[in-house]
């Protein structure tokens, strides 16, 4: 099209948008800003809706969490009274369940994880992936209160008649250890809980693994088989160290949820409030004192002592979580290079 | 064959056979707890499911009676929730998939988001009591359709905003070209196109807060009547199924395990339903 033939169409266009058109045209483009315009407000308005929910969540406990802090001072979190009879309150034996709990299932559900996400990966037929991958993930649709019931009526008869006598037997005679493992086994407590506990985040941390495993170059496995290596060397020495912030990523998902598990722990720990060396002792985590005191809690101290329990666990659950998401980040960002 | 049977290969095959060998250990832990528990559940819960259970209220120990005032109450805040964590869910996924690249507040957002997602349950019940039932006075169904919905809406906001990420750009930029405001071009066209990836975000949600009993203990609390007033406290599945597993009474445990079959396999299938829909869909 020539310089002069543009011209000639443009004389023409210009002729058929009379003067009523381009204000019609000018008076829509006028409303559809004006749309947009509100448009963007308005979904604004509901993304920070979720972090006015965040705000909300921390200023409502820190002053239900006030007259316990300033009762007992900075000292609330070591000290291991916690009796409601006489208004004494202190969070480290909650604090000290919630950890112990959380780390004994970690130590059982990570090796347990990386071996199913290895097996969902690598090793499982390519037929059988989606039904056990949806194995997995039903696994982590169980409701937790259905994990405690099955942990009190079901598993913990079990463990304390037959496992709890064994682990007594062979590890409880161990030095350093030992004392860990001694004591009555009824079942019940803080190993129990910690293990319930485990079954419930190895989906997490399981399909945490699958994913970032999944992001691993093709080309470097491929080279690393060329070489001869074997499918374990390939995962050990190639998979793993690539994938290494994604995976200590999940796990640290997983403590987040382990830490904040109520409905589980709260029927098999024993809910009493005592410091044990022994695992098999009955214990209370944060979130279990919460679940069964709060409802009754009478006196304004007891109340507040349970929110400022309630602001630990956010505060630590907080700390872990963010963690483990900045870790995902840095991960996402490798497979963006790939 | 000397060369391939080496002490070294040897070793490294013994190696290779072990680390599998695990893994597929693993595997078979992780499938038989799953078996394990459902198993237990119909073995205690089918021996309780009768018309009975769903006819009556939840009884006083020794007198016959089922959880109908629990199913109700569920499924009132259950409803309430997934009506008010939808469109809040889906209009912020919108803004963060539509303003979010390269702007602090949505990164910001989409971060505390992620961390909401895994934040205890029972810190959120405790927000909702102290932000509504000293006001009001007493535990209501309203307090608990609160906590549910914050607890629903993280994930909403999450799944939207991942499948709207999935509309290819040529798409977007053909509605534009036609003239198309925004607004138009982000309801109409974007999300009309990951329509059942937004869905499936919702019965994830629904299925989640379905068994959430943490949040409720201090919100809703419990209901020994039959009530369809949101205002008063209110009986709901979970509540009823840690109130009667914890009793000493044998009639109410069994019909905890009744009310805990229900639950889980309304839970399952939600979860199952959601995924067969999502690949229907988006076959890859």
């Amino acid at each position: 099209m020539s310089a002069q033939d543009a011209a000639v169409t443009q004389e023409a266009s210009q002729a058929l948008l009379d003067e009523a058109s381009q204000a019609r045209l000018r008076n829509t483009m006028r409303t559809q800003r004006i749309q947009d315009f509100f448009f963007h407000k308005i979904t604004l308005l509901f993304a920070a809706s979720v972090l006015l929910v965040l705000v909300g969540i921390i200023v409502s406990l820190a002053i239900g969490a006030a007259p316990a802090f300033r009762e007992f001072g900075m000292q609330f979190i070591a000290r291991a009274e916690w009796d409601p009879i006489n208004d004494q309150f202190g969070a480290l034996i909650a604090i000290t369940g919630t950890l112990a709990t959380s780390l004994i299932a970690l130590l059982v559900a990570v090796p347990i994880s990386f071996g199913i996400a290895l097996f969902l990966t690598e090793i499982c037929p390519a037929w059988l992936r989606r039904p056990m991958g949806t194995a997995v993930e039903l696994l982590a649709g169980v409701p937790s209160i259905i994990y405690g019931m099955w942990g009190l009526f079901v598993f913990a008869p079990v463990f304390g008649d037959h496992v709890q006598p064994l682990l007594k037997k062979t590890l409880g005679l161990l030095p350093l250890v030992g004392p860990m493992f001694q004591g009555p086994t009824m079942g019940l407590g803080i190993l129990t809980a910690g293990l319930i506990l485990a079954v419930m985040i190895i989906p997490f941390i399981a399909s945490v693994m699958r994913d970032v495993f999944e992001i691993v170059p093709a080309v470097l496995k491929e080279s690393a088989y060329g070489l001869g290596c074997t499918r374990w060397e390939v995962v050990r020495k190639i998979v793993l160290p690539y994938t290494r912030t994604g995976v200590v990523g999940g796990v640290m998902l997983g403590l987040g949820r382990a830490l904040g598990e109520t409905m589980a722990v709260t029927f098999v720990i024993g809910n009493a409030n005592e410091i044990s060396w022994s695992l098999f002792a009955a214990g209370n985590s944060i979130s279990s004192t919460l679940a069964n005191e709060f409802a009754e809690a009478s006196s304004p101290l007891h109340v507040s002592s349970l929110f400022a329990l309630g602001l630990i666990l956010f505060a630590i659950t907080f700390i872990v979580l963010s963690a483990a998401k900045l870790m995902l980040l840095g991960m996402s960002r490798k497979e963006g290079v790939k | 064959m000397d060369g391939v049977m080496n002490p070294v290969y040897r070793r490294r095959l013994l190696g290779h056979r072990i680390g599998i060998a695990l893994s597929v250990l693993a595997m078979a832990i992780g499938l038989g707890f799953l078996a394990w528990i459902l198993f237990t559940l119909l073995v205690h819960g089918f021996g309780a499911l009768s018309h009975t259970l769903f006819s009556l209220d939840t009884p006083a120990p020794g007198s016959e009676g089922g959880i109908r005032n629990a199913i109700v109450g569920s499924l009132l805040m259950v409803g309430f929730s997934t009506l008010v964590s939808t469109p809040v869910g889906i209009l912020a996924g919108i803004y963060l998939a539509e303003y979010g690249q390269n702007n602090k507040f949505a990164a910001v957002t989409r971060f505390v988001t992620d961390i909401m997602l895994s934040a205890p349950s029972i810190v959120i019940g405790l927000f909702v009591y102290a932000l509504l039932v000293p006001r009001m006075g007493h535990f209501s169904g309203y307090a608990g359709t609160l906590a549910l919905s914050l607890i629903a809406i993280p994930v909403v906001v999450r799944t939207t905003d991942n499948m709207l990420h999935l509309v290819p750009n040529s798409l977007l930029e053909a509605a534009f070209a036609l003239g198309a405001p925004r607004w138009k071009v982000a309801t109409t066209v974007r999300l009309r196109a990951v329509k059942a990836g937004v869905v499936t975000g919702v019965l994830l949600a629904v299925a989640r807060i379905s068994g959430e009993t943490a949040p409720l203990l201090f919100t809703a609390l419990n209901n020994q009547f039959f009530t369809a007033d949101m205002n008063q406290p209110m009986a709901n599945l979970p509540v009823v199924i840690y109130r009667f597993a914890m009793s000493p009474y044998e009639d109410w445990q069994s019909i905890a395990w009744g009310a805990a079959l229900l639950v889980t396999f309304s839970v399952l299938l939600l979860n199952i339903l959601s995924r067969t829909l999502f690949r229907q869909k988006n076959p890859q």
